[in-house]
């Protein structure tokens, strides 16, 4: 993903000399083609996200549109004070890339992973929350972006994530608007962010063992698609939400915000997400994921149970 | 001088009159800055009150946003607003909050309230101007106890890295903080050293003699290719002398007697 939102900013900086792109000491072999393509609007400010925060701010109050970026917990929780006061609440010009999303640095241990930054950027009025759940969303997400005036924050994955949306046109992508990449009327599953390739795959198992799947990608978490959770309530009978994040506060969070307000309570609902708790267990993003109940097989057993019993 | 001293009694006067009203805090630090702020806003900032947005205008931060009553009151007085407004300082309804907010009257640049974002934005905004090849230049009033804040030096250090001698910071050096002197709470003895060691082109005035504030303020940049510190030094509660130097009075706001003797102590200056 980070690839794609390198390219494509790179395509956005030629046209638009007002794009400045600010990091935090990172983007080795990532970001070596934009400092050398635009150098007078590439900075390095070093290992200091607050800083970051108010020069982009700075820039941004002089006209310019701010990319910063760092890796999640840095870009989002170390500088939160600025992305509050300086960013959300001058509404600034400003997007946060935030790289490693949910466990991508998963044997990187604590300090590196994201559980908590959905819950939290969503709380800031003025903030657009964005998780790209492929590298062509996180293209999409970039080039909309900079034509949405405020703060925004795309909380990307890592690396050579597998492509969901081989046909995925750019008018079929909008900030706010869920994408149903599968229509189906037994279950309706949500999805957001890195873990949408797996949601896909476990859709396609239960479809295997003769569900009707409606599979959505939720990539923007705020201004969230009521309409269209609103919608699964109504046509199919269980809703589930999977995301790579803490049970608080995500995208599971949000649909039940929703789900709990309307009449359609009568539906099922249940959230894949990760435990209220430190990860201790040392491993690689898909280890982590089969240790917390969120591997492929995992949810598709669990959804499979669920179901039965309503149908029961 | 004669000019400056007048304008800056009036905003005290001003001052001390919106925190009575309100009975809101931080009147000690607002008259801290007076002066300084007087020489900037009646001396040196090219801006105009008419198109308070132009694009190659200098920048002024209030880095110390707790002093937002001083600001409002320059600005009212500079023409950019009318001087009823302050009377909407912190009251239910009014439009002008605690801390210097952005939108809420022209003339404010950033809104600020929490210490130590300020120069970062100025920082920012330095690189845009060298960017755009503008020759404005950025102003940012820091307060002596913000440079406790890590992030004054994170920025304190990028800004000399990269050269930009079109940022000046002012510290309003009065040697109290929110709860004991700077001296006692996080010795600040060393500033001029601190910032001259960042790379930063130092001076240290009186920041109560106008001579001196404009003296100083029409010789930046210091040095091509560094950006600019002054030490301020000044009395907290400047021109009332019941509150200079005192702590209590980063809290209290004057009673109606307080601010009559306050009034009349100012009209005998």
């Amino acid at each position: 993903m980070r690839t794609a939102f390198i390219n494509t900013l790179i395509e956005l900086a030629r046209k638009d000399s007002g794009i400045f792109l600010l990091s935090g000491d990172l983007g080795f072999s990532v970001f070596e083609k934009f400092r050398e393509g635009f150098p007078d609007r590439f900075f390095n400010i070093g290992v200091a996200e607050a800083n970051m925060v108010g020069i982009a701010s700075g820039l941004a109050l002089s006209g310019k549109i701010v990319f910063i970026y760092s890796i999640v917990p840095f870009i989002t929780m170390r500088c939160f004070e600025q992305i509050r006061n300086d960013l959300c609440y001058q509404n600034l010009n400003v997007k946060i890339i935030g790289v490693g999303g949910g466990l991508c640095y998963g044997s990187a241990g604590m300090t590196h992973h994201s559980l908590a930054d959905i819950a939290i950027m969503r709380a800031l009025p003025n903030m657009t929350v964005i998780c790209p759940g492929d590298p062509i969303e996180a293209e999409m997400a970039t080039k909309l972006g900079i034509y949405r005036r405020g703060p925004l924050y795309i909380r990307l994955g890592k690396s050579h994530e597998p492509e969901v949306h081989s046909n995925l046109k750019f008018l079929d992508f909008k900030i706010g608007k869920g994408i149903t990449i599968k229509n189906g009327s037994d279950i309706t599953i949500i999805a957001t962010g890195n873990i949408l390739y797996n949601t896909k795959c476990i859709a396609d198992k239960l479809i295997n063992e003769g569900l009707s799947v409606r599979l959505i990608s939720m990539h923007t978490i705020k201004p969230l698609d009521k309409d269209i959770i609103l919608k699964s309530a109504q046509q199919t009978k269980a809703i589930f939400t999977v995301e790579e994040h803490s049970l608080i506060g995500g995208l599971g969070s949000a649909v039940a915000e929703v789900l709990a307000e309307t009449d359609a309570k009568k539906v099922l609902f249940r959230r894949f997400a990760l435990p209220d708790r430190y990860l201790k267990d040392v491993g690689s993003q898909e280890y982590l994921r089969e240790k917390n109940a969120l591997s492929i097989e995992q949810i598709t057993n669990s959804i499979l149970k669920e179901y039965k019993s309503i149908k029961e | 001088m004669d000019k400056y001293k007048k304008i800056a009694t009036e905003i005290r006067k001003r001052i001390v009159r919106m925190h009575a009203k309100s009975r809101s805090s931080h009147i000690g630090s607002a008259l801290s800055s007076v002066d300084i702020l007087t020489v900037l806003y009646f001396g040196i900032l090219k801006i105009d009150t008419k198109n308070p947005w132009a694009k190659k205008r200098d920048r002024f931060i209030l880095s110390k946003g707790h002093a937002a009553s001083a600001l409002y009151a320059v600005l009212s007085l500079r023409g950019f607003f009318s001087e009823e407004i302050l009377d909407e300082y912190c009251i239910d309804g009014g439009r002008l909050p605690g801390h210097s907010t952005m939108h809420c009257v022209p003339g404010v640049e950033v809104s600020t309230g929490s210490l130590g974002h300020g120069l970062s934005i100025g920082v920012g905004m330095a690189i845009a101007a060298k960017y755009d090849a503008f020759e404005y230049r950025i102003f940012v009033l820091l307060s002596d106890g913000e440079c406790d804040e890590g992030s004054v030096w994170e920025a304190s250090m990028f800004a000399a890295h990269r050269k930009l001698d079109n940022l000046i910071v002012i510290i309003d050096y009065n040697k109290l903080q929110a709860f004991g002197r700077t001296k006692e709470v996080v010795n600040l003895e060393a500033l001029s050293d601190n910032w001259a060691a960042f790379g930063w082109e130092v001076k240290e005035i009186d920041g109560h003699n106008f001579s001196k504030i404009e003296d100083t303020l029409c010789r930046v940049p210091f040095k091509k290719n560094k950006p600019g510190l002054i030490i301020a030094h000044t009395i907290k509660g400047k021109g009332v002398s019941f509150m200079e130097n005192r702590l209590e009075w980063h809290y209290k706001s004057p009673d109606k007697e307080q601010l009559e003797i306050a009034l009349k102590e100012l009209d005998s200056l």
